[in-house]
């Protein structure tokens, strides 16, 4: 088995979109609570993981110039993360198929983590 | 822990009343957009860390947070918050009175707002429209769902009435009796539309339809709890509402058809809700005022306390009809006044007086006519004639359930002729 690092990207329009109404914020809510209770059911949630603020600082260069960002409204921005555990690439990208956000106009960013051993 | 059904939509009337109170009814956007927030950083979080053990406790903060860092901000606090312009002065008062709002106001403010919805100047159909957007967090699509009307419409419609609100700057103030008794009789009609939306709109979804009777009770439980807002009147419409919810259950049977009165299974009625419907006639008694809402709750008494369709008192309910003819009549009143009639003596006479409503082309627009004469003319023994209104009332049929129930009287009626 090997472990993957989901990425949960959306743009503040699709985060917006998620919300809509009470009723699609309550919907939205309940289909993640499912989705990663089935992955921890099937063993396949190596850890939930965190939620992001959708902004912060960007610190770039050798100055070290401290900047506003991500830019909440213009970008693709990583909202959370969570690890889980899969076979290969393959199978990760299935289990994140199943993910609320791409009904919401999201994307989920699959990445294998570097392991010390071959 | 998950999280509780319609949480959101109940927090959204709740915290959207209490933010309006702070900002102004002309910052209702700015209100709204901080219960957004709110639900998005509630969505972030918890999806992720699970549902906080009090949900309402934590989005109210989280919105108590975002209201007094607006507040804060230069300039716009004096604009803002008309109810707070004199602990706007200083921060020291200013979190406290915040603080205030967010602790007491709970259902005061809800009640404002439901006041402050029901303007004069709107229409009544758009009252209740903006009652539910606001108070039962409704969002537009669902609103418009509920009216059974286009998106854009509503949407239209909703922005148009939010504009009329933002005239006045403050919430409805309960303060006043004069001003809360004027406009009650207007609230409690909007309620009593919410509810018949949900009773016997057209929307083919059960459950639209029983959500829509809940927010209703839940909103009309609001004006008991207030001392000027308790009238009898209200405790009449409280005993309607639960008297009428309590027949939601038998409505519909196994198979999902619709049933009439006569022919539901009563021991799917709701006695917790037949008993409180009771005891909120019994207050609505309270007073010399009687208002179509008590012989309405009166009538939906009486077929609640009838152990079965057979032992219906319905020399009592025809009684109560001709008295609601006298304070409200209409064309609605007068059928089923003539469906009571029909029940105690004959179905010769039911159409009698169905002859002798006026404005009886009215109710040409209800399937529901139609299938009672199509009944009243099917027991005479006159089945071609019954035939011809079933055919009008399906032709009018607004969903499947009611399609169901007409086509099924439609191949009754065939069977009845064969064996003839």
């Amino acid at each position: 088995m090997s472990e993957f690092a989901l990425l949960y990207r959306s743009t503040q329009e699709a985060h917006r979109e998620a919300m809509g109404s009470p009723e699609k914020a309550q919907q939205s809510m309940t289909k993640w609570r499912a989705w990663f209770k089935e992955m921890a059911d099937q063993g396949q949630l190596k850890s939930i993981g965190q939620p992001l603020e959708r902004v912060g600082s960007v610190v770039a260069g050798k100055k070290r110039t401290v900047t506003d960002g991500p830019y909440a409204e213009t970008k693709d921005v990583i909202g959370g993360f969570s690890l889980i555990e899969a076979r290969d690439l393959e199978q990760a990208a299935k289990i994140a198929s199943g993910c609320p956000i791409l009904e919401f106009g999201g994307s989920v960013e699959v990445r294998p983590v570097l392991q010390l051993g071959i | 822990m998950d999280v509780p059904e319609h949480l959101f939509r109940r927090e959204a009337g709740r915290l959207v009343s209490i933010l309006t109170r702070l900002f102004g009814l002309h910052n209702l956007a700015l209100a709204e957009d901080v219960v957004q927030d709110a639900f998005c950083r509630a969505l972030e979080t918890w999806k992720f860390h699970g549902v906080p053990a009090n949900p309402s406790a934590w989005l109210m903060k989280t919105a108590k947070h975002r209201a007094l860092d607006i507040l804060r901000r230069e300039g716009t606090a004096r604009r803002c918050a008309p109810e707070l312009e004199r602990e706007l002065d200083s921060e020291w008062t200013l979190a406290p009175a915040v603080d205030e709002a967010f602790a007491a106001g709970l259902d005061d403010a809800q009640l404002r707002m439901m006041f402050s919805c029901i303007h004069p100047r709107l229409p009544e159909e758009t009252q209740v429209a903006l009652v539910l957007h606001l108070l039962c967090g409704f969002g537009i699509d669902e609103t418009a769902a509920a009216f059974l009307k286009g998106r854009a419409a509503m949407e239209k419609r909703i922005a148009r009435a939010k504009k009329t609100l933002a005239a006045s700057k403050r919430l409805f103030d309960l303060g006043g009796p004069a001003e809360v008794a004027a406009r009650l009789p207007a609230v409690l009609r909007a309620l009593y539309l919410l509810f018949n939306e949900g009773y016997h709109c057209a929307s083919p979804q059960a459950a639209v339809r029983a959500e829509l009777c809940e927010e209703a009770l839940r909103l009309v439980y609001l004006l008991l709890e207030h001392r000027l807002t308790s009238t009898p009147a209200a405790h009449a419409l409280a005993a309607l509402m639960n008297l009428h919810a309590a027949r939601l259950p038998g409505r519909l049977d196994a198979h999902g058809n619709l049933l009439v009165l006569v022919d539901q299974d009563r021991s799917r009625w709701d006695a917790a809700r037949i008993a409180e419907g009771l005891r909120q006639l019994e207050l609505s008694a309270a007073g010399a005022e009687l208002t179509p809402y008590h012989v309405e709750s009166a009538i939906a008494a009486a077929h609640a306390r009838a152990p079965s369709a057979g032992q219906t008192d319905w020399d009592e309910i025809v009684s109560l009809y001709d008295l609601l003819m006298r304070i409200e009549p209409s064309p609605v009143v007068a059928f089923n006044r003539a469906v009571a009639l029909a029940q105690r003596f004959g179905a010769a006479r039911g159409l009698e007086e169905i002859a002798r409503i006026k404005d009886r082309k009215r109710l040409e627009r209800y399937p529901f006519y139609y299938a009672a004469v199509a009944e009243f003319e099917s027991r005479l023994g006159r089945p071609a004639k019954a035939r011809d209104s079933l055919a009008e009332a399906l032709k009018l049929a607004r969903n499947p359930a009611e399609r169901r129930f007409l086509r099924e009287k439609m191949s009754n009626l065939a069977s009845l002729e064969r064996r003839d």
